[in-house]
């Protein structure tokens, strides 16, 4: 018996000691294994804000079906980076870009495109939740299909898939016509996950969502994120490196040396903590700078 | 192995293409045509109803562009955009109208005379050769600077306390100066009568004018200068109360230097609130022809009172000297304006 | 081992702190001071002054100066003021000072709101300053300038317009009139209103849909919303309020113009609410008129009207500020 319980403890103070662990106790999935190949893929897009160039040539594939973090210090383009896959990034003054984001094999930035279109295929969180205030929680969740004049057959259904989806329904189920702003933080945030599930995204694109939580619904968000990369392509904007090797499948690594921003390196995620081939890459990740 | 190459040229790959701008042409010149072909063929005329059959040719044809090509929520786009642009020529176009009629009907009316003499040998018949509006500036010029002179400290110091001190007069004072600014310039007028002209001097002056310029003067400045001041950033006052200065020296010497400009903008806009006031001085001033420079005595012309005096005597030539009254008086307020708006930019850049 | 113990330690009750203030700022304090309420003076003087003046008037003449639309000045042989057979009666002038003002708001408010959501969503960067630039040098524009202009540049379009009006839409009972006359019409002066008081409108809207949050208008387009779309989800629930606040600026505006009114209004003293007849007048232009020939007496009829005059525009001015101010406060 005292055999049974020093295992017991044994497994108990066991602690997993490095990033590179937790990633690789995550379930492996292969590449593209759930359905289609390639859902989107960056080839050699640039930015500049008003003349400064801000991103050099970052060229990205992100396989349908799985999650990829983009990690970083602060200031080296994560953020510029996936805002020019839902074309958010053209709304800031003095913004341009080069190079092309292919979605389903077709550039987002060919010139004809209606961006409405794309970004309803390419939905987005932001870092602070942003729930529309003037809109209940059951209005906020079908809002895109309002904006875009969509029209659904089932709003009800819908409406539970989503919260369900994003892990919500139990919690706001009773009070569907309460407002949008009643909520706490993390459900907010679950809120607009829920909203962008709504009108069918492929891709989710996800601005450190978490940074503004608490680590409860923190870890409940992460949950969902495992949940939802089975039916599409997520891709995660995190300063949180354990969080990165909690929830993705890929990892890119970005830096900035003052200049424009650019991806050193990327891959399983597993592989990048425990077996980065650039020094810099490995710098980050065991913590000597950021 | 990494070759540096040159990145490519920044682009704006969003921005409207020369063939969409040819559609968007396609669509007004289709516009125009059917609205043309309409008012040929209905009883419909004249330029109210092209431009009526144009806007909303013009709009039906968009809508029915962006709903094959994109659907209902980029045509009711489509909508929006017709109106808005409607409503911002309609904001727009009065400005120009205005600026183009002073400038052709007031422009027969110039000439050297204009500014050197007065109008109190000239006859309402006399051609627009004789006469001028020397007292009406001089007028205006001097009633404006008295009241420039009462108002300033007032509307100044009441800018700093609302900014600096923030007592609990703070709300209620704000909510005074907001009121004041809605008083009818006529009420500001009677008021001046009864509590000047009648109790104390029962005569007409230019003085009695320049009390109710004040009282219309006050709010303007009050609440530029408090805009101003409040974005001074508050790292100066603490660094002013760090180094051991008191509130009133910090507030002097720190603050309202650094605000300088933003400060004398807001007198500038205070002096052309009230350059063309027009109701309290018909009541207030008398309306002289000769050029007047005492302000406790007699009766004082100003721009405003003579352009409303020429226009009131009716004939061709008093019209015309109204209109130039008028051409000198926009001068003088665009100049104040563009002054303050030069004075407000350069603080920014700073 | 013994674990500590655990004895919440006695927390200090705050300290409080003061400062004796020196003389020099006590002085600085008292001289601001007293500049920011000298606008509660001023307006206290206002009001007691206009109603010291318009007493004797008020008190004769009653409600009637309110409601009665008579204004007849009846003097005995001496030339002193029979007060009894006198009425002085501002209702035709009220009556006109609303109606025009309407107008001029139902004109405006609209072409404001439309031109302030071009300027703010819709307009190219270059545009957008030129435009701005111009209509706030329009807010700095005399008064006088646009009664005059209005008088002949517009008057005949206006003329034109209210022609149409009575043509097509004759059947709504204000656009109807027994008497064709269309010079010098309420609708007329409520046009030149209206342009005076666009840029006012204008500017405001334009300030509170600058300030509507980032984020939701990020939102909204992040769902794949077009521009209108985004502003009628986001921008119009935020800033509904103050977009009424502001229209309501302009009414109390347009109550109070006096000489661009002046000239393209027939003062008449009858109520009318037909309002392409060439006939109505408002309490400030009446004021204005009656000035130069007025005696005694009718001066102070006229100090009464214009006590009533200020205090209809505080009203609206003050229901203004409210609602410009809870819309700032609740953001929604």
């Amino acid at each position: 018996m005292t055999n049974e319980n020093e295992d017991n403890m044994d497994k108990t103070t066991t602690k997993p000691s490095s990033l590179s662990d937790v990633a690789a106790a995550k379930q492996k999935k292969a590449p593209g294994g759930q359905s289609l190949g390639v859902g989107l893929e960056a080839r050699g897009v640039h930015a500049w804000f008003s003349g400064k160039h801000v991103l050099d040539g970052i060229s990205l594939d992100f396989w349908s079906g799985t999650v990829t973090a983009l990690i970083g210090p602060s200031g080296c383009g994560k953020s510029t980076f996936i805002r020019t896959l839902n074309r958010m990034h053209e709304f800031i003054p003095g913004a341009q870009m080069a190079g092309e984001v292919l979605l389903d094999g077709k550039d987002i930035y060919e010139s004809g495109t209606d961006v409405t279109k794309i970004r309803l295929k390419v939905g987005m969180v932001f870092q602070k939740p942003n729930p529309f205030p003037s809109m209940t929680i059951a209005e906020n969740v079908l809002s895109g299909l309002k904006l875009a004049e969509l029209k659904t057959s089932n709003k009800d259904e819908l409406l539970e898939d989503c919260l369900e989806r994003a892990g919500l329904w139990s919690e706001v189920k009773d009070r569907l016509n309460a407002h949008g702003g009643s909520l706490s933080g993390g459900q907010q945030q679950r809120l607009c996950i829920a909203r962008a599930l709504a009108v069918k995204p492929q891709v989710l694109l996800m601005d450190e969502p978490c940074s503004a939580l608490d680590p409860g619904s923190t870890l409940k968000i992460e949950e969902t994120i495992s949940h939802l990369s089975s039916s599409m392509t997520i891709i995660i904007v995190t300063h949180n490196m354990q969080q990165a090797a909690r929830v993705s499948d890929y990892t890119a690594f970005f830096l900035s040396d003052g200049g424009p921003g650019s991806m050193i390196e990327v891959g399983p995620t597993s592989e990048i903590f425990s077996r980065p081939r650039d020094t810099r890459t490995e710098n980050y990740v065991t913590g000597r700078f950021g | 192995m990494s070759t540096v190459i040159a990145p490519p040229k920044p682009g704006k790959p969003w921005t409207a293409t020369p063939q969409q701008r040819l559609v968007t042409a396609g669509i007004y010149l289709a516009a125009a045509s059917l609205a043309f072909a309409i008012v040929q063929v209905t009883p419909m005329k004249g330029k109210l109803a092209y431009f009526t059959l144009f806007f909303f040719a013009s709009i039906i044809i968009d809508f029915i562009a962006s709903y094959i090509q994109r659907g209902i929520a980029s045509a009711k786009d489509a909508i929006a955009r017709g109106f808005v642009t409607v409503g911002i020529t309609f904001a727009v176009l009065p400005i120009f109208s205005i600026l183009f009629e002073v400038g052709k009907r007031g422009y027969k009316g110039l000439g050297v005379g204009l500014f050197t003499s007065d109008m109190s040998a000239t006859s309402v018949n006399d051609p627009i050769g004789n006469g001028g509006l020397l007292h009406a500036i001089t007028g205006t010029v001097i009633m404006v600077a008295i009241a420039l002179v009462v108002a300033m400290p007032i509307g100044i110091l009441t800018a700093i306390y609302l900014t600096e001190i923030r007592g609990k007069f703070a709300v209620p004072i704000k909510f005074l100066v907001q009121a004041m600014s809605g008083v009818p310039s006529i009420v500001a007028g009677l008021f001046i009568l009864s509590a000047y002209v009648y109790p104390i001097t029962n005569t007409l002056s230019g003085f009695a004018g320049s009390l109710s310029l004040m009282i219309l003067m006050i709010p303007t400045i009050a609440r530029t200068s408090e805009e101003v001041l409040l974005l001074i950033p508050n790292d100066l006052r603490e660094a002013g109360v760090a180094l051991g200065g008191t509130q009133w020296r910090t507030v002097a010497l720190v603050v309202v230097p650094a605000a300088k400009s933003g400060l004398v903008t807001a007198l500038i806009l205070g002096i052309a609130r009230v350059a063309g006031e027009t109701a309290p001085l018909v009541l207030l001033t008398g309306g002289g022809e000769s050029v007047n420079l005492n302000p406790f005595d007699g009766p004082m012309g100003s721009l405003p009172i003579y352009i409303w005096k020429c226009f009131g005597q009716g004939t061709e030539e008093s019209i015309t000297r109204a209109w130039s009254g008028i051409l000198v008086l926009l001068v003088i307020v665009l100049a104040l304006f563009t002054m303050a708006r030069y004075l407000s930019e350069r603080k920014v850049t700073k | 081992m013994t674990l500590l113990e655990n004895k919440p330690a006695d927390i200090p009750a705050p300290r409080e702190i003061t400062t004796k203030p020196r003389i020099s700022d006590k002085i600085f304090r008292g001289v601001v001071t007293a500049g920011g309420l000298s606008s509660l003076l001023i307006l206290g003087f206002i009001l007691v002054f206009l109603t010291y003046q318009g007493y004797d008037v008020l008190r004769t003449q009653g409600f009637g100066f309110i409601t009665g639309s008579e204004w007849s000045l009846v003097e005995d042989e001496s030339g002193n003021i029979d007060l009894g057979q006198t009425k002085f009666g501002i209702a035709a002038m009220l009556i006109g000072t609303i109606l025009c003002a309407t107008i001029a708001v139902v004109i405006a408010v609209p072409i404001s709101v439309m031109a302030a959501l071009y300027l703010s969503f819709y307009a190219p960067a270059v545009i957008r300053k030129f435009m701005v630039a111009i209509i706030d040098l329009m807010a700095a524009f005399p008064s006088v300038l646009f009664g005059i202009w209005g008088f002949f540049v517009l008057m005949p379009s206006a003329e034109y317009w209210a022609k149409l009006l009575h043509k097509y839409l004759g059947f709504l009972p204000f656009f109807d009139m027994q008497v064709p006359v269309f010079t010098r019409s309420p609708f007329v002066a409520g046009v030149v209103l209206a342009i005076m008081i666009i840029p006012i409108v204008t500017s405001i809207s334009r300030e509170i849909f600058g300030q509507t949050p980032l984020d939701r208008i990020q939102a909204a387009y992040a769902l794949g919303a077009t521009r209108w779309a985004m502003i009628k989800a986001v921008v119009i629930p935020y800033g509904r309020s103050g977009v009424v606040g502001g229209a309501m600026l302009g009414l109390g505006r347009a109550m109070g113009e006096t000489v661009a009114v002046y000239t393209v209004l027939n003062i008449v003293y009858q109520i009318n609410w037909q309002v392409l007849l060439g006939a109505g007048g408002n309490v400030a232009s009446m004021i204005l008129l009656k000035f130069g020939e007025a005696g005694e007496g009718e001066i102070k009829a006229l100090m009464a009207a214009g006590l009533v005059l200020f205090l209809l525009t505080l009203l609206v001015n003050s229901i203004a500020d409210l609602i410009v101010k809870s819309s700032g406060a609740k953001g929604r």
